[in-house]
């Protein structure tokens, strides 16, 4: 099982960096967005207030990462898919695509925080519990992304089907997360924030279980 | 499903619930005031609506057992009753809470998490009609629906309860139970969750038995043209 595990997540890994114009087509999406948002509210250097900063940093996270999903059960023809059916238990395969996609927004967040930061002025004062908070949002992120494009690719009209699909399903973990951010960034002490962390922790386990136990069916048909 | 005895107590309770909610003596609050009555009927219908999406899970979960469509048939039913109730119990809320916070929407924890809550089962509508083919509509119907009520239990019950809340019982407001919830409320209010319950199930039970007799009529035309 953990050799499976970590099997696949090299494929995954080679396979993306094979395909590297996707991989670089996500990462310039986040700094697009970035920058759009940036001329949109029209903010100069550190001109933009905190709740705000927040608040675009975490719906561009979403919508990059919800981009950067959607393609992990499309990306690889019918074929090959029946192939790893055959080879694979449905356990290692959502977990090694819930790790990898974990990497994956971990990067995107990294990536959109390192622009943000530029553009946009950083307001963080606690940077090591931003980072967790980051580490522990793209984790909920991808447990239910992974999911949700996992029931999306069964259906035809997949992009829309995808984002009302997660939405819903994510916005307890990114309202934790948002909050859990806006201490970091105000620097408040951590045992403020301790319990919204675990309520985070908590619930992307939740997640991460049921979509443990329910995938098999999913892969089945 | 022949028995009639519930669907009688259903219609009794719910006309006891009627009757009784709207002329019985109601304790006098401030700002509340007569409008306490809503209590029957808004907070009564979301016990239902959880009620039926509880039911609607274990359905779900049965399917994906034992893939029968009988069972999924109950799970689309009792979700499609239950986004009834929530939009009913939405609306009723709204209304309350119109005449006692001084807005349709104040953007209060529950309000929101309960117009989410409808989100994810509406794009669990959408989800099953885009699919055609019934064992495979069932099938993914039932996992998003596993999914959906995951993320729905800590959405409306854990998440309002760390932040203020208008709503009785968050943020520190002390829940009905400490204040008004007295012997007099209680002696509609739990005979009113009962009635409401029992409807939504006469309610689905209905259409899943229509349900069930479209398949045979479909089936049987099928069969003939072979």
């Amino acid at each position: 099982m953990l050799r499976q595990i970590h099997t696949l997540i090299i494929k995954e890994l080679t396979l993306e960096w094979r395909q590297k114009y996707a991989l670089n087509g996500i990462l310039l999406y986040v700094v697009s967005a970035v920058f759009i948002t940036y001329l949109s509210v029209g903010a100069k250097q550190g001109n933009i207030a905190v709740p705000t900063w927040n608040a675009l940093y975490w719906i561009i996270i979403l919508f990059s990462a919800v981009n950067a999903v959607a393609k992990s059960f499309v990306q690889e023809h019918q074929g090959r898919q029946l192939y790893y059916y055959m080879i694979a238990s449905p356990e290692a395969i959502i977990i090694s695509k819930i790790i990898y996609n974990a990497l994956l927004t971990l990067i995107l967040a990294l990536l959109g925080y390192l622009v943000f930061s530029i553009i946009l002025g950083n307001p963080v004062a606690d940077q090591g519990m931003f980072l967790l908070n980051l580490i522990l949002g793209a984790i909920g992120f991808s447990a239910c992304l992974t999911m949700v494009s996992g029931i999306a690719s069964k259906a035809s009209n997949n992009a829309t089907l995808m984002a009302i699909l997660s939405f819903p399903v994510i916005i307890p973990i990114l309202l934790m997360a948002i909050r859990v951010s806006k201490n970091a960034i105000d620097g408040l002490d951590w045992s403020v924030s301790a319990d919204k962390l675990l309520t985070l922790v908590a619930i992307n386990a939740i997640l991460a279980v049921t979509a443990y136990i329910l995938f098999p069916y999913l892969w089945r048909s | 499903m022949r028995n009639t005895w519930w669907k009688i107590l259903a219609v009794v309770l719910l006309v006891y619930t009627l009757t009784a909610g709207l002329l019985l003596e109601v304790p006098r609050l401030p700002i509340l005031n007569e409008t306490i009555r809503a209590l029957y009927f808004h907070v009564t219908m979301w016990f239902g609506m959880i009620i039926m999406l509880v039911v609607a899970a274990i359905y779900s979960i049965k399917y994906l057992m034992s893939n029968e469509l009988k069972h999924d048939d109950v799970a689309i039913e009792f979700t499609n009753a239950a986004i009834l109730f929530g939009v009913l119990g939405i609306t009723t809320g709204m209304l309350w809470a119109k005449f006692t916070w001084g807005d349709y929407w104040s953007g209060d924890p529950k309000q929101n998490a309960s117009a989410i809550g409808l989100l994810m089962y509406f794009a669990y509508l959408i989800l099953r009609n885009s699919l055609t083919d019934v064992h495979q509509r069932a099938r993914i119907g039932a996992v998003y629906n596993i999914f959906a009520f995951a993320a729905f239990i800590p959405l409306i019950f854990v998440l309002p309860r760390l932040t203020d809340s208008l709503h009785p019982g968050n943020g520190g407001n002390p829940g009905f139970n400490a204040y008004d919830l007295d012997s007099k409320l209680r002696l509609v209010f739990y005979p009113a969750i009962i009635g409401w319950t029992l409807m939504g199930t006469w309610i689905s039970s209905v259409r899943v038995r229509l349900k069930r007799a479209e398949r045979k009529i479909e089936d049987r035309l099928i069969n003939q043209v072979s």
